[in-house]
C-alpha cells in the first residue's frame, strides 16, 4: 500500500532498503503506532531513517506524498470560518476583492504549495517566485496586497504546522554546507589505526616463543594496543577571492585541530608558491619556504588543501603570475611538487559544485590533484576521507 | 509486554515514545543518537522502570570487543590451573565467563539491554554483533553448546555520532534521533526535576539559558544535564529571578555560569562578547 512512499523516498535518495520496509510493514500489522497520523509519521521515520541527516528528505518527500492526507487532518483541525475571519482582520475591503480576483484564498495557497515545490533556491527581488523584497504574492518583507508571508518570524502562533513540514532537522541535511559538527563527524573518517602506544594486547608469537624458552613456564608477552596515529598537513587559502568562504574555512581547522594528534597547517594565497605561512596576519612577515615544508613532513603525511581555486589561469600557469609577488617558477610546478610528496592528497573546495565549470582555474587545478577536488559539503568531504584513506 | 509511555521522571515526545514501542513490539534493537546530554542513556533506565523489567547495561569502550560482549574464555588462568595441577582445570566452563550479552539472553524475565556508546568501539564491531542481535542466539566454540535467548531482551543503543555505523547493522535498527527539546518540553523536564520551582525564577533561567545556546561559535552549547545542575546550584545559592532579570549589562556572564560553560574557551568568548557590548553601550 505504501510501495509509491517506499519508491519516492528511493528516488529522494534517502537509503532504505526492502526490509527496513517490511519491518515498517509488520510494526503496521501489529498496530505499533495509534492511527493518528502523526503516529504513522514517528513510526515510519523510525523504521525508514536510519541517519539524522536524511531525516529532512524524510520529511519533505512524507509531505508531498500525502499531501491528500495532510488536507483532510487539517480541514478536521480548522474551522472554516476561523480562517475567514482571519482574512478579513488582515485584508482590507479592496485587497480582499484583489484577492477574490486571483480566486480567492484557498487558490492562493494552491498556488503557494506549487510555487514552492517548483523553486528550489533562494530568491530576492522578481515578480513570480516566493523570496524577499519582491511584488509576487508569497514571500517576506514584499508589498504585494495579498501577500503570504513565509519565514518571517512574526504572527505564526496558533498555526496548526504539521511536524514534517516544519522541517527542524533542515540544518542536519548531508547536502547544505558544514557546521563544525558536521565536519568533525566526516573527519573522524580520517581515524585510522597504527600501532604505537602503551602495551596491552597479548602477542601469541612471542608468547610461545618466550614460554619455550623459559622450559615451559608460561611467559606472557604484550605488543602496542592499537590507536590514531593520523598525520595531517592542511594548507589554508586566505584573502582575496576567499575572503566569503574564510568562515567555513575557520571552522574547518577548527574541528580539524581537535581530532588529530599530528596537524600542520599553513596559509597559502589563491595557489601554492615557494612560501606559506603560519599566522595570517604576519604573512608578510613570517615565511616558511615550501620546500622546508616538504622535507621536514614525509610522504606518511596526509594534505588538505582548501580554497575556492578561483583565479586568473596565468596564476597557476605561468612563472611570475603571482599577484602579490615574483614567483620564479610557476604555480603548477609546485602543486606538482606537493601531489608528488604526499601520495594522499585532496582539494576541499568551498564553491558549490555547479559553478566549477565556469572557472577554468578550478578546472586546471583539478585536474593537477588528479580529480581529487571535492566540494566542501558532509558529502564533499565523505568522498574525501575516502580518496585520503585509499 | 506493557507499552511505554515515558514516567513521572523522565518527559517522553510522542515520536520517542512510538519508536520505543515499535522496539518493543517487533523485538528490533532502537538506536537512540543526539546531542550529548539529552538523555539518550537515561532512557534505557526509564524504559526499564516504565515496563518494570531489569536493566542490563554494558558500557562499549575504544577496547571492547563483540566477544566480550558474548562470553571470554580465559586461557591463561587454565594454563596456569594446568601447570599447578589443580583439579578445576578438567571442566572448560569454569573459565568462561559470560558476558552482558549471555546474561541479557538468560535472563527468566524479558530484560531492557543498554548497548551505551557503541560508536567509542572499533568500526567493526556492530558488525561484529550483527548475527547475535538479529538471531538472538550464539554459539560457544569451548564447550559447543548455542545460547539461544529465552525472551528477546528490548534493546537500546546509544550512539555519539563518533563513528559511522554500517548501513547492515543500521538495517535491522529503528531509529530515534532525539532533538534539542523546544522551551515547551524544556519547561516540562525542568519541572519534573525541580517539582516546587517558582515560575518566574524557571522563566528567567530559560530565557538564559537559551540566550547562552544562541551564541555563535561556542565549543560545547550547554544541554538538558547541565541546565538542569544550573538550576539546582541556582536554587542552593538562593540566587533570585531578579538577579537573573536585572542582570548587569557590564557583566553579561550569567551567575554560576561553571554549571553551563564548561570550556574555558567559551567563557573567554563570553568575556569578549561582554567586553564588545561594554564598548557600544559607551559609543551610544
Amino acid at each position: 500500500m505504501f510501495a509509491g512512499f517506499f519508491l519516492e523516498l528511493k528516488r529522494a535518495r534517502v537509503p532504505v532498503s526492502l526490509r527496513e520496509y517490511l519491518t515498517l510493514m509488520e510494526a503496521m500489522g501489529k498496530h505499533v503506532a495509534g492511527h493518528s497520523v502523526d503516529d504513522f509519521y514517528f513510526l515510519a521515520r523510525a523504521a525508514l531513517v536510519k541517519d539524522e541527516r536524511n531525516i529532512d528528505k524524510f520529511d519533505r518527500v512524507f509531505a508531498q506524498y500525502f499531501q491528500g492526507l495532510e488536507s483532510v487532518a487539517e480541514a478536521a483541525l480548522v474551522p472554516d470560518d476561523w480562517l475567514t475571519q482571519l482574512a478579513e482582520r488582515l485584508f482590507t475591503e479592496e485587497e480582499r476583492r484583489e484577492i477574490e480576483a486571483m480566486g480567492g484564498l484557498e487558490k492562493l495557497l494552491e498556488t503557494l504549495r506549487q510555487r514552492l515545490e517548483e523553486q528550489k533556491g533562494r530568491h530576492e527581488g522578481g515578480n513570480k517566485w516566493i523570496g524577499t523584497l519582491g511584488k509576487s504574492p508569497f514571500g517576506a518583507k514584499g508589498t504585494n496586497p495579498e501577500g503570504v508571508r513565509i519565514g518571517q518570524e512574526e504572527g505564526r502562533e496558533g498555526r496548526a504546522v504539521k511536524v514534517w513540514d516544519k522541517r527542524e532537522f533542515k540544518n542536519l541535511d548531508g547536502d547544505v554546507e558544514l557546521g563544525t559538527r558536521n565536519l568533525k563527524l566526516a573527519l573522524r573518517r580520517l581515524r585510522q589505526f597504527a600501532r604505537e602506544g602503551a602495551a596491552e594486547l597479548l602477542d601469541l608469537d612471542d608468547t610461545i616463543r618466550s614460554t619455550a624458552k623459559n622450559a615451559g613456564w608460561l611467559d606472557l608477552r604484550l605488543v602496542p594496543e592499537r590507536h590514531n596515529a593520523v598525520k595531517v598537513l592542511l594548507l589554508l587559502d586566505i584573502g582575496g577571492s576567499m575572503d566569503g568562504h574564510v568562515k567555513a574555512c575557520a571552522e574547518l581547522f577548527s574541528a580539524a585541530r581537535t581530532e588529530f594528534k599530528h596537524l600542520e597547517h599553513y596559509y597559502f594565497h589563491n595557489c601554492p608558491y615557494e612560501h606559506l605561512w603560519k599566522d595570517a596576519r604576519r604573512r608578510h612577515a613570517e615565511k616558511t619556504p615550501t620546500m622546508e615544508v616538504l622535507h621536514r613532513l614525509d610522504q606518511g603525511w596526509k594534505l588538505i588543501l582548501v580554497g575556492d581555486a578561483t583565479m586568473a589561469p596565468y596564476e597557476i600557469a605561468e612563472p611570475g603570475g603571482s599577484v602579490e609577488h615574483m614567483n620564479a617558477e610557476a604555480g603548477a610546478t609546485w602543486m606538482r611538487r606537493l601531489t608528488l610528496t604526499y601520495p594522499k592528497a585532496a582539494w576541499l573546495n568551498p564553491v558549490p559544485e555547479r559553478y566549477w565549470a565556469g572557472t577554468p582555474s578550478i578546472a586546471m587545478m583539478s585536474k593537477l590533484m588528479e580529480g581529487r577536488m571535492f566540494a566542501l559539503t558532509l558529502e564533499g568531504l565523505d568522498r574525501a576521507m575516502r580518496a585520503l584513506q585509499r | 509486554m506493557a507499552r511505554f509511555e515515558g514516567t513521572d521522571t523522565y518527559i517522553a515526545t510522542q515520536d520517542l515514545r512510538v519508536a520505543v514501542n515499535a522496539a518493543i513490539a517487533l523485538e528490533r534493537p532502537l538506536l537512540v543518537k543526539g546531542e550529548p546530554g539529552t538523555g539518550k542513556t537515561i532512557l534505557a533506565h526509564e524504559v526499564a522502570k516504565g515496563i518494570g523489567r531489569e536493566l542490563i547495561t554494558w558500557h562499549i569502550k575504544s577496547t571492547t570487543k563483540a566477544q566480550q560482549g558474548l562470553y571470554e574464555y580465559d586461557a591463561v588462568a587454565r594454563l596456569r590451573d594446568g601447570q599447578l595441577g589443580e583439579a578445576r582445570v578438567h571442566d572448560i566452563r569454569n573459565y568462561i565467563a559470560r558476558g552482558k550479552l549471555w546474561e541479557a539472553f538468560a535472563a527468566d524475565e524479558r530484560p531492557v539491554l543498554l548497548i551505551d556508546e557503541i560508536d567509542k568501539a572499533d568500526i567493526e564491531f556492530p558488525n561484529d554483533l550483527l548475527l547475535e542481535l538479529d538471531r538472538m542466539e550464539f554459539y560457544v566454540y569451548e564447550t559447543r553448546e548455542t545460547v539461544v535467548a529465552k525472551q528477546r531482551p528490548v534493546v537500546l543503543i546509544t550512539s555519539n555520532n563518533e563513528k559511522e555505523l554500517p548501513d547492515a547493522f543500521l538495517r535491522r535498527c529503528f531509529f530515534h534521533y532525539i532533538r534539542f527539546p523546544d522551551r515547551d518540553t524544556m519547561t516540562k523536564i525542568v519541572e519534573v526535576h525541580h517539582p516546587r520551582l517558582k515560575q518566574a525564577l524557571l522563566k528567567e533561567a530559560l530565557d538564559v539559558f537559551y540566550e547562552i545556546r544562541d551564541v555563535p561559535g561556542l565549543k560545547k552549547k550547554p544541554s538538558t544535564s547541565e541546565l538542569i545542575d544550573w538550576i539546582k546550584l541556582l536554587l542552593v545559592e538562593d540566587i533570585s529571578p531578579e538577579v537573573l532579570r536585572t542582570r548587569d549589562p557590564q557583566k553579561l556572564i550569567p551567575p554560576l555560569h561553571g554549571a553551563l560553560l564548561k570550556n574555558e574557551q567559551d567563557v573567554q568568548l563570553f568575556e569578549r562578547l561582554a567586553f564588545i557590548h561594554r564598548r557600544e553601550r559607551g559609543q551610544t
